[in-house]
């Protein structure tokens, strides 16, 4: 088993923290292996500031980790040169979230597309150029003669957002890390998008990881999860054990907030504590402020506590369980 | 803390007709709203001919496929479409003002004041370098120049009061917010003048379930206290299923369907709105996708008749040759669909 991609003990410390002095731990210990022969769908949950952007900008090695490294082939991916780092550059790809902020307004949809075909040598005619971006673009449902040519404003939100995928797919990634792709698209399509990323998976041995917090579309497409909370792992293991039974208070929270389409089950049963916003103590369980089962020990950080072979929550109310180890996380993850 | 509020108006359970008996007069009505996008490959028409009503308090969730007009619709209701679009025809009637009838600067005046909008992606255009109290502030003062500074103020607060914000923000920028907070700053700008009908769109589509959950809250009790009418755009079945009063679906540029929420997700009349209804995941058929195959027709070369007959499983001859109009079906539904043509009241 060669690893693809390989996070070593890393944490990300935002000094200068955003609203006060404190730094911000936006993700912290974090040990993954993707492996290049077993091509996955992982999903990384939580609310909004839990870290999940943060983990997609180190993979991408658009920041540096604090502490820790990260390994591209064996390889830190800072001292990646040549070939090699060309490699990384196009086997891992990303669809970011948010449609409006990636395009640069003054360039044409075209543009887009065929930059990354030139920079990574992808075709070697113009005619080809045409029939993969002609390929990417019908798969994520969008017809070519209706978005080639236009500015980016002049495609709703969901059209910019497939376009976004179909760039990813043009260049055949062997990682594809998708931050929230398809939140702005109907239900329908999203099926058909998450079937081609499914595909994907399946038949070009693409590992992915999606990133988001609709634990609906996650259950349906990944095979395992990680739920993370101000930077830390919260829960992970077998996406259906995760999502089916939950066993961390926040777990159980982000579960219970889906909003099921079905008239008969209503929203949410537990009242929501609304997040504080200055930081909490650092030392302890994250959730603690929130946590409607907050206990005098958890004034100390709970470690990960093994449930089942696949499933483990960090919450003192499992502590009969045995430890896991945070270098230990890819173990719980069935691929 | 905070806990969720159900509350949805009664009229959902109560027979239709019994309501539109006692129906006060609609605050919003859409007459036959139309917009083309001039581009350079063509004339797309993005609005074709919708028309539809809400009362006061009313919350209409508006579904259809990514580019089906959604935006448009609300873009054009705030006299907000800018060229290559244009408004060719309709009339959007707000309290017995045509606003499709103002002049630039009634218009100006009925934004916000009448109708507000809350834009998809809308947290993200705040401004960056303008603390979030300087942005309300003018906000007031381009519609209530009048005002006093300690009243403006005071509506400021109270807004960020509204949507459940610490008045502490009022002095902060947006980059020192979280998404959600982003979210309901733009709330509370949008209700800072008490409008009778805002548009919200996609509010929550860039934000986790819990946060969801907290906006979605919010908008419901704002729009108690101020009794508005609500429109929410949006993709997310399941949101629509816990919060709106009716739903509408459009495709390509037409409302093809607008019944109560109940009516929709127990038993959608048309074909379009069925294949939405039954793509929609739940936690028993895990890996079953049911997309609707086929591409969304390119508004610049619409299939004629019914533009879903490409799609339609349901085709018959007729449809590849006239669209069919909304009309209405018992329980005051309207569906836009040659199955129904027999089945139409009035
Ligand atoms: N400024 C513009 N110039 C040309 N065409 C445009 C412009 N804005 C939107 N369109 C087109 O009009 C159609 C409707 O767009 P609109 O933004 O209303 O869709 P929407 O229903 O809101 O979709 P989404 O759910 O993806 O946001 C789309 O085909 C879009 O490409
Ligand atoms: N450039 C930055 N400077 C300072 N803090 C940041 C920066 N980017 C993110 N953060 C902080 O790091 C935490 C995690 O953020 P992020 O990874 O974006 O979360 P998510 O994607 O889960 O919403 C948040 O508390 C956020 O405010
Ligand atoms: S460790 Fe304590 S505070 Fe943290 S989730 Fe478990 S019970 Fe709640
Ligand atoms: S009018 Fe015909 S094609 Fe259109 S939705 Fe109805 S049955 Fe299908
Ligand atoms: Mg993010
Ligand atoms: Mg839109």
């Amino acid at each position: 088993m060669s690893s693809l991609l390989e996070l070593r003990n890393v944490s990300k410390v935002y000094t200068k923290g955003l609203i006060n002095a404190q730094p911000t731990v936006a993700l912290r210990q974090m040990s993954l292996t993707l492996n290049e022969d077993e091509p996955t769908i992982l999903t990384v949950a939580g609310e909004s500031g839990s870290g999940k952007t943060t983990l997609a900008m180190l993979l991408l090695g658009f920041i540096d980790p604090t502490v820790g490294e990260i390994l591209y082939k064996g390889k830190n991916i800072k001292s990646l040169t040549g070939e090699d780092r060309l490699a990384y550059r196009r086997e891992v790809q990303a669809v970011f979230q948010d449609p409006f902020a990636v395009f640069n307004p003054f360039y044409k949809v075209d543009h887009l597309l065929t930059v990354p075909i030139r920079q990574f040598k992808l075709s070697k005619s113009k005619a080809e150029t045409q029939d993969r971006i002609h390929e990417a673009l019908t798969a994520v449902g969008l017809r070519p003669e209706d978005v080639l040519g236009r500015f980016p404003h002049q495609l709703s939100g969901g059209q910019r957002q497939r376009i976004n995928v179909a760039r990813a797919l043009l260049l055949r990634p062997r990682l594809l890390i998708a931050d929230e792709p398809v939140s702005m698209v109907d239900a329908s399509l999203r099926a058909n998008i998450l079937e081609t990323l499914r595909k994907l998976q399946r038949d070009y041995g693409v590992s992915i990881i999606y990133i988001t917090h609709d634990l609906t579309t996650a259950f349906h497409i990944a095979r395992s999860i990680v739920v993370l909370y101000r930077g830390g792992v919260m829960e992970a293991g077998d996406v259906d054990r995760v999502i089916k039974t939950p066993q961390h208070p926040y777990t159980q929270l982000l579960v219970d907030s889906i909003p099921w389409p079905n008239l008969d089950q209503q929203w949410g049963e537990h009242p929501i504590i609304a997040r504080e916003a200055g930081g909490s103590d650092p030392g302890a369980c994250p959730f603690m402020s929130r946590c409607p089962k907050a206990m005098d020990i958890c004034k100390v950080r709970p470690p990960l506590y093994q449930l089942d072979r696949h499933q483990a929550a960090a919450c003192y109310l499992h502590d009969k369980q045995a430890e896991v180890g945070d270098e230990r996380l890819s173990d719980l993850l069935p691929v | 803390m905070v806990t969720l509020a159900t509350s949805r108006s009664q009229a959902n359970a109560v027979p239709q007709s019994t309501v539109a008996a006692l129906e006060p007069s609609p605050v919003l009505s859409v007459e036959n709203l139309e917009v083309t996008y001039y581009t350079d490959l063509g004339r797309a028409r993005a609005l074709d001919q919708v028309s539809f009503t809400l009362r006061a308090g009313q919350k209409l969730g508006m579904v259809g496929e990514s580019g089906s007009g959604k935006s448009t619709l609300a873009l054009a209701m705030m006299r907000m479409i800018k060229p290559p679009g244009r408004i060719e025809g309709g009339r959007v009637v707000i309290g017995g003002t045509d606003l499709i009838g103002l002049d630039e600067q009634g218009m100006r005046h009925a934004r916000l004041n009448k109708i507000a909008y809350i834009p998809q992606g809308a947290m993200n255009s705040l401004n960056p370098v303008m603390r979030i109290g300087s942005q309300m502030v003018d906000a007031v003062k381009a519609h209530l120049p009048d005002e006093p500074r300690s009243a403006v103020q005071e509506r400021c607060y109270h807004a960020l009061r509204s949507v459940d914000l610490d008045p502490g923000v009022f002095r902060m920028y947006a980059h020192e917010l979280s998404g959600g907070m982003k979210q309901r700053v733009c709330i509370a700008i949008g209700i800072l003048l008490r409008p009778s009908v805002i548009i919200a769109d996609e509010p929550t589509s860039a934000l986790d379930v819990v946060t969801q959950r907290q906006v979605m809250e919010t908008i419901d009790r704002v729009q108690d206290e101020i009794n508005a009418a609500v429109i929410l755009i949006g993709h997310d079945m399941g949101l629509m299923a816990q919060f709106v009063d009716a739903v509408a679906v459009m495709y390509a540029g037409r409302l093809v369907e607008i019944s109560s929420v109940r009516e929709m997700f127990t038993d959608p009349k048309h074909p379009y709105a069925q294949a939405l209804i039954s793509s929609l995941p739940n936690l028993d058929n895990k890996g079953v996708f049911k997309g609707i195959p086929g591409l969304a027709p390119s508004l610049l070369r619409l299939p004629s008749g019914c533009a879903f007959h490409p799609r339609c499983p349901n085709a018959m001859e007729t449809c590849t040759a006239v669209s069919p109009d909304l009309l209405t079906l018992a329980n005051n539904r309207r569906v836009a669909c040659h199955l129904y043509d027999a089945e139409t009241v009035s």
